[in-house]
């Protein structure tokens, strides 16, 4: 019987199949690496930067390398943490995250990544963007004040729901999550709390409404144990303080 | 021989002094505290003049003149200043009138309120001018050590000062951090 092929990731072996990245690799080995815009089921996206690993002495992203074999991979290194603390903190000051005022609060793998990296301030200057809130849908608000652009959202709607309700607009710094309506507001959509898009937000930006305290402060999801053990929010059945549908 | 106690202020800025209660609600490790600390300005003591510290607890970031001007002294007279609770560290609640233009603020409150009578802008001189944005402390002066949380809790507060005060390295437990 022959060996199944296994990189080294933080001195731990870890085996892989056939087309397999370094972070479904990790995942199935029940190996934590940090991210925002990965989800597993769906294509990677790479755009987060949080997964940067270092791979052969290299910085690259966990979630879009291919696994091989004897890759030395490197991931709970300060080097790497300070970076990653770094890329937390731009996404902070670069939106609006207020999480004392925050409904998804103690249940936000944006705060909940944040935490695993030891953020503890925001450190850059804020931006304070001046970005709109949509309650115009009767089940679900959105608040860009959170957005990350991990796009989640927009492959779920377009990949999985065949909606393709959410859209990215703009380049660079101007870039912007829409609502894909002349209108722009998702009242005008066939937006429903069953499609996947309203399962993935690694955010508060797509919050569901009248249930925002149903689960207090101090008894959410990443209140008492770290992402890490716990899993991302969009993983988490309901049932759970998580985001799946059960 | 008694070691000298430590020189402790602490202001309340743009904040809610939440984080004042939370530092109160140490309860009887205050005993602790007052024999290791001696309390400068705080609005604890009344004691309006701020006089050569070492340390310095900032709650609230800064929403107008007299907050910079607070700021800035505490970061001259203090050696290690620290920024406690969410508005302190990012500008928190006051922060979220920085969608809107202060004008509009301003008017919303004092002309458009409900049952006003006589309705204006206050501008009596005493009245600090307020700054167009609300801006988080480490935006004005340079801050040693940060500690998160709407407020902080008692108890983070107390493994954060022991360890401060016995020269450790901060570390705070996972539950100690929250940003809410």
């Amino acid at each position: 019987m022959s060996e199944r092929p296994h990189f080294t990731l933080d001195g731990r072996r870890v085996p892989f199949q056939d087309g397999q990245t370094l972070m479904t690799a990790a995942l199935d080995a029940g190996v934590y690496i940090p991210h925002l815009c990965f989800n597993p089921e769906f294509t990677p996206h790479g755009s987060c930067r949080v997964c940067l690993v270092e791979v052969n002495g290299r910085v690259q992203a966990a979630c879009t390398t291919p696994a091989a074999a004897g890759l030395i991979v490197q991931s709970e290194i300060e080097e790497l943490r300070e970076i990653r603390r770094g890329i937390l903190q731009m996404l902070f000051v670069e939106g609006n995250h207020v999480c004392p005022a925050c409904e998804k609060s103690g249940a936000c793998q944006l705060q909940a990544v944040a935490y695993y990296v030891g953020m503890l301030a925001p450190h850059y200057t804020h931006f304070y963007p001046r970005r709109p809130v949509d309650a115009s849908h009767p089940e679900a608000v959105l608040d860009f004040n959170r957005c990350i652009l991990c796009e989640l959202c927009v492959r779920a709607s377009r990949d999985v729901d065949g909606k393709n309700i959410f859209a990215v607009q703009g380049r660079g710094i101007q870039a912007r999550l829409v609502v894909n309506t002349p209108s722009g507001q998702l009242g005008a959509t066939p937006f429903s709390l069953h499609d996947k898009a309203a399962q993935v937000c690694p955010t508060g930006t797509i919050l569901i409404k009248h249930r925002g305290y149903e689960t207090p402060i101090g008894q959410r999801l990443y209140d008492r144990k770290p992402i890490s053990v716990v899993g991302d929010v969009a993983q988490v059945s309901e049932s759970r303080g998580g985001r799946r549908h059960d | 021989m008694i070691e000298p106690r430590l020189k402790v202020a602490t202001c309340s800025l743009a904040g809610c002094f939440g984080c004042h209660m939370s530092l109160l609600d140490l309860d009887e490790r205050l005993f602790d505290l007052a024999e290791r600390v001696e309390l400068d300005r705080s609005p604890l003591t009344d004691i309006k003049e701020l006089g050569e510290c070492d340390i310095g607890l900032i709650e609230g970031g800064v929403c107008n003149a007299e907050n910079v001007h607070v700021l800035m002294e505490f970061r001259a007279r203090c050696k290690v200043l620290i920024a406690i609770g969410a508005c302190a560290l990012n500008g928190g609640i006051p922060a979220m009138r920085n969608q809107f233009a202060l004008k509009d603020c301003l008017e919303e409150s004092y002309l458009r309120g409900i049952g006003l009578v006589d309705p204006q802008i206050p501008n009596d001189p005493e009245i600090p001018l307020l700054l167009d944005q609300v801006h988080p402390v480490h935006e004005v002066v340079k801050i040693d050590y940060f500690l998160p949380g709407c407020p902080p809790s008692a108890d983070t507060i107390w493994t954060f000062v022991s360890q401060l005060l016995s020269g450790q390295a901060v570390a705070l437990s996972y539950t100690q951090i929250h940003y809410d």
